[in-house]
């Protein structure tokens, strides 16, 4: 199947700096739709488009909204979560750049259906110089009218990859460090200062104003039986064209790996960024959707001549670095397994590592507070479950070199 | 206390993180003199303050350099070699990561994922960002920032 593009139908053709060029494309009209029929029937239609989460975890969009919707309270809270931290994700930023004018649509119209007065953008401190056309964007829409019985604002971190958890994120704007919280409640009933609120990513924000022009039926056409629309992917490591790509839900991982990007002599991918599944060149035919491999849409590919446990190092310093540290499986296991991983790399592995790595995976699946923890194992069971002989490999040359310079 | 004016302190803080980015681009830094003076203005404990300064990278409670050098470290920077742009930046300025240099001109770190993959390796400048870099681009760039 070739790109298809939905989400990112704007991007590259309309003029990020200029209502008026969004306009022109049936801008705001979803918006004006909504605005005659009521909060309920625009939640059954999102509901029935069966659009699911697009930051990774992948819950359904109109079952949260009605949460929200139905939670009581007069104070009720929208968040676009635009801190994309994700390893080797970009897509967010790719949509900032080219059309906010449909995030700002896609906004109002949650906002509408879920009853909040104020919304937020939490944009990352990374993505600063994303901040002018973004605020220039609201600004328009405001000016145009569409943002009436919205408060719109962008907050903007201040460099924390946690922040992009909904928990921690919701911290950040409070003015607190950005640690995940405990759970339930969850944020559609108690979320921001208390009170409900709905947090959505980029993406799925931006499918909103389609869904309501064309129809539920239209959206729920695309994709699998569980996985409904399109995806953005974002492409990068060993491939010829990085970039962002939109396929239909159902893809095969080969078509935006190979066919898209030009990636040669492929030994692995990993989806979904640090904590991602890791696939081998051998199912490189896997389909892309909620039912097999997707989380973020982060796509980095690695050639034959990479070293796989280098590359699970990596990605462990890397999420020991952005643990917050509230809970102990996550703090304290990340570190653990960048020290054991890093002997491994050094020639300093013993037996019993791949063993003790294996344990303390479950033990963080099963007790991290927050996705981080919980995830953070993925990479070494998926690479212990299909490079094993790697670890073995470097482990028997390892004991072998010290037995023969007489160390234990 | 009643419930509803300890509410109202809590979003007090809203701000906060806002007020310290602020204070961190005038003044290159978060002073203690400056963490102790917001905790007052926000009755809430300098321990509060100070925990909210150290945990986000973009803020510093020691002084930075005017400009700041972030070069990315994570995975898809890394498998483009990333490692010889950082070296080009030491070579250049006389300082590893961590580092400011002696006429306070440039700090120098390494980040975690900038999302600009699509442009590895990549870094941010202040607040630029600088993609498909290579050791000889280094100069030129670091040479536009006074």
């Amino acid at each position: 199947m070739p790109e298809k593009r939905v989400v990112l139908k704007n991007c590259e053709v309309i003029d990020p700096r200029d209502i008026a060029t969004h306009l022109d494309r049936d801008g705001f009209m979803a918006l004006e739709k909504v605005r005659g029929i009521t909060p309920e029937e625009v939640i059954e239609d999102v509901e029935a488009s069966g659009l699911m989460g697009r930051g990774g975890a992948g819950f359904p969009c109109g079952v949260k909204w009605e949460l929200a919707r139905k939670a009581p309270g007069d104070e009720k809270f929208l968040i676009c979560n635009a801190d994309e931290g994700e390893v080797g994700t970009f897509k967010d930023r790719y949509i900032l750049e080219h059309d906010p004018f449909t995030l700002i649509e896609g906004m109002a119209i949650a906002a509408y259906a879920i009853g909040a007065k104020k919304a937020y953008i939490y944009l990352r401190g990374e993505y600063h110089y994303l901040l002018d056309v973004l605020t220039s964007a609201v600004d328009q829409a405001k000016e145009k009218g569409f943002l009436e019985h919205l408060d719109m604002q962008v907050r903007e971190g201040a460099g924390a990859y946690i922040c992009g958890e909904e928990s921690a994120l919701m911290d950040s704007i409070e003015g607190k460090r950005g640690e995940a919280r405990y759970r339930p409640p969850f944020p559609p009933t108690k979320g921001l200062w208390e009170k409900p609120t709905i947090i959505n990513n980029v993406e799925t924000l931006m499918n909103i104003p389609q869904i309501i022009l064309n129809g539920a039926a239209w959206f729920n056409e695309m994709g699998t039986e569980k996985s409904k629309g399109t995806k953005v992917f974002s492409v990068s490591g060993d491939v010829e064209r990085p970039g962002v790509y939109e396929l239909v839900m159902g893809s095969e991982l080969k078509e935006v790996v190979i066919d898209l990007a030009g990636a040669k002599n492929v030994k692995m991918v990993q989806v979904g960024g640090a904590t991602g599944g890791v696939i081998p060149y051998a199912m490189i035919h896997t389909p892309l959707s909620y039912e097999t491999v997707l989380g973020s849409g982060g796509i980095t590919v690695f050639h034959e001549g990479r070293d796989i446990i280098d590359f699970v190092h990596r990605s462990m310093e890397f999420l020991a670095e952005e643990s917050c540290g509230k809970c102990t499986p996550c703090r304290e296991g990340t570190e653990v397994m960048v020290e054991i991983l890093g002997r491994l790399t050094q020639g300093e592995g013993v037996q019993e590592d791949i063993q003790v790595l294996e344990e303390l995976s479950n033990v963080m699946m099963l007790s991290s507070l927050c996705g981080l923890g919980q995830a953070a194992p993925i990479p070494v069971l998926d690479t212990l479950k299909y490079f094993r002989n790697e670890y073995e490999n470097r482990i028997r040359q390892s004991v072998f070199l010290r037995t023969l310079r007489g160390i234990k | 206390m009643d419930s509803s004016s300890d509410h109202t302190a809590s979003r007090e803080r809203e701000n906060l993180l806002a007020m310290l980015k602020a204070e961190q681009r005038k003044s290159g830094y978060l002073s203690e003199e400056f963490i102790a003076e917001m905790a007052k203005s926000l009755t809430i404990p300098i321990s509060e303050v100070y925990g909210v300064a150290t945990f986000y990278t973009f803020l510093s409670t020691k002084p930075l350099g005017r400009n700041v050098i972030r070069i990315c470290k994570s995975l898809p920077c890394y498998l483009k070699n990333c490692q010889l742009i950082i070296e080009s930046v030491e070579k250049e300025l006389g300082i590893t990561p961590g580092e400011a240099s002696p006429d306070g001109r440039f700090s120098f770190e390494l980040v975690n994922c900038i999302g600009a993959c699509d442009k590895a390796p990549a870094m941010l400048v202040n607040n630029d960002v600088h993609g498909n870099l290579t050791p000889r681009k280094i100069a030129q760039i670091l040479n536009s920032y006074k």
